[in-house]
């Protein structure tokens, strides 16, 4: 009898563990890479024990902004993946679809109207309430029928409304200071994250990626099409909800934490895809994984390249990301 | 008792109205071909069947006229229009999709699914590109697949919607024989086709359908008589062996 065991399972788990050796291996790096010059035993040591000045800098410096790439790039990858999975799309990512430009938006609302200043809590929920709003406004389009060009085209909308109100924002800001906070959320960085922010976005991101997943059989019903997989027992509108939902969620927390960090969620998944058998629901993981290698990578890229922090994170992925998009959008066009 | 029978069904999209009281009954181990024109509403009778679009009148699937989503779905194999792989996973990848009515969330497949999945590739001739992922086939070869998929449900009630209409004349035979088979095992077999020629040579009833309304039903010979013929699709027919034999659109009128 013929075997639905994947044929590639090997291949498929020597990739995984790949992936898990790629994000621990950057996430180690980039805590041993800095200005202060310590030596790698000297942080270690301050991670571990009260060490002075190497504890400080190790626990409330390196640490957060090592795990906080992993989880800000561990959601953007599989909001990438599950939007794609959704969208039946390689295109579509929460850059792409405005979810990202609107939580930003959002994150810089709560920064213009001072709630950031009253409690520590309401700039990521105001950049996961801007995500869902974009989320929300893609959703009821797709739900009234609109292709995937329309919805894409709608996200493109999107993010520039949502630009050009940051923008407003910017030229309104009451004081350098917050124009200086807003920047930083536009460009997208991790330098000076705190354990505040990290303990933040690790549940809310954990939650979205819990509610992707919940949508895996429907993202493989849906390599189908919609009609058939509705003809496989599959609620069409819970699994764009969960999505949609799941997506805002994580990306939403991911961009609160560290701004807008674009085309992870395009480049991850796609290059992924092909170790998986192209099967959308087997990806999500693999690119939260990738996601969150990818992010560490980059944020130490831009500290060696700039050690004096003047290259943001969110411009580098930007500049490495939007040719990549166009290669990608060159060969979608030749094949049929 | 008929597996699916429609009584008095009408249905519409927004103001529009697209079925008009249409009573009608498919059988097992029959093929039961759905001809009209474009817009007669052929693809609605499934899709207001499939439950995707609320209808008026009373629609049974064996015997019961409320289904959950699930169950429906292992009762109703559907093939839609212009079905395509939207991700180029690997052939049998795609045809185990067709158990999911089957499964619970996650579990993995059962020998009873494998063994449904292997009969269905192997009765669509598609068990030698099994391990082939969908963007290396031909168009033919995606169609079979696809089509294995529909089979590898099992279900009671196999609904196919324009099957033929990209594939050549011997995949257009071969695909009206394989649904031949299907009846044979007992399954209620429903297809729309265009091409009346294919209609009335492979299936043992027709409904023919008009503005929405049943215009005519019955074996193919009686379905298609000149003066529906005329009436609903504007044409002169040649009929080839007599009455009961294959009809070839002819003549515009």
């Amino acid at each position: 009898m013929l075997s639905i065991a994947p044929r590639l399972s090997l291949r498929t788990s020597g990739v995984t563990l790949v992936l898990i050796a790629l994000a621990i291996g950057f996430a180690a790096l980039s805590f041993f890479i800095g200005p202060s010059q310590l030596a790698p035993g000297e942080l270690l040591a301050g991670l571990f024990a009260p060490h002075g000045g190497a504890t400080i800098i190790a626990r409330e410096i390196r640490l957060p902004r090592a795990l906080l790439a992993l989880v800000t790039g561990g959601a953007l990858g599989a909001s990438g993946a599950a939007l794609q999975g959704l969208f039946r799309n390689p295109l579509a990512e929460p850059g792409v679809t405005g979810v990202t430009s609107s939580a930003g938006l959002g994150a810089i609302l709560a920064l213009y109207f001072g709630f950031a200043a009253a409690s520590p809590v309401l700039l990521p929920a105001f950049a996961v309430a801007g995500a869902l709003c974009s989320a929300a406004i893609l959703y009821l389009l797709s739900r009234a029928g609109a292709g995937v060009m329309a919805l894409v085209l709608a996200g493109v909308a999107i993010a520039s409304l949502a630009t050009a109100f940051m923008a407003l924002a910017l030229s309104l800001a009451p004081n350098p200071y917050a124009m200086s906070e807003m920047v930083t959320w536009m460009m997208g960085s991790l330098k000076d994250r705190t354990l505040n922010d990290l303990t933040f976005a690790v549940p809310l991101v954990a939650l979205g990626i819990a509610v992707m997943l919940t949508a895996r059989r429907g993202l493989d019903a849906l390599v189908l099409g919609e009609e058939a997989a509705q003809s496989l027992g599959i609620d069409i509108h819970s699994v764009r909800r969960r999505v949609v939902i799941g997506v805002a969620l994580a990306t939403g927390a991911a961009t609160a934490a560290t701004g807008a960090i674009s085309f992870v969620g395009v480049v991850v998944p796609h290059l992924l895809r092909p170790f998986y058998g192209y099967e959308p629901a087997r990806l999500i993981w693999p690119s939260a994984l990738g996601g969150g290698a990818l992010v560490a990578a980059a944020d130490i890229a831009v500290r060696v390249i700039a050690p004096d922090g003047q290259l943001p994170l969110g411009v580098l992925t930007a500049m490495l990301g939007a040719p990549f998009f166009i290669w990608l959008i060159l060969r979608l066009r030749r094949e049929p | 008792m008929s597996p699916l029978s429609l009584n008095g069904v009408s249905a519409a999209y927004g103001a529009r109205k697209v079925l008009h009281d249409v009573s009608v009954r498919f059988e097992a181990g029959q093929v039961t071909g759905l001809v009209g024109p474009n817009g007669a509403g052929k693809t609605t009778l499934l899709r207001v069947v499939l439950g995707f679009l609320e209808a008026e009148g009373e629609i049974a699937v064996l015997g019961q006229t409320h289904w959950s989503r699930e169950a429906l779905a292992r009762t109703i194999a559907y093939l839609p229009q212009s079905a395509e792989a939207h991700w180029p996973i690997l052939a049998k990848k795609l045809v185990a999709l067709g158990r999911m009515p089957h499964r619970a969330a996650f579990a993995p497949l059962s020998a009873e699914d494998e063994e449904a999945i292997t009969a269905a590739l192997d009765r669509c001739d598609a068990g030698l590109f099994a391990e082939r992922r969908m963007d290396e086939l031909s168009a033919g070869e995606r169609a079979r697949v696809l089509f294995a998929r529909a089979l590898a449900t099992k279900a009671p009630i196999l609904m196919t919607d324009e099957p033929a209409a990209h594939l050549d004349p011997a995949h257009q035979l071969r695909l009206m024989e394989l649904l031949r088979e299907e009846a044979k095992r007992g399954v209620a077999v429903i297809v729309t086709l265009h091409d009346l020629a294919l209609a009335s040579r492979f299936c043992d009833r027709l409904v023919v359908l008009r503005g929405g309304r049943v215009a005519a039903q019955g074996a193919p010979g009686e379905a298609l008589s000149d003066g529906v013929l005329a009436e609903t699709f504007g044409v002169s027919a040649v009929r080839m062996e007599g009455a009961t034999g294959p009809i070839i659109p002819w003549q515009r009128l």
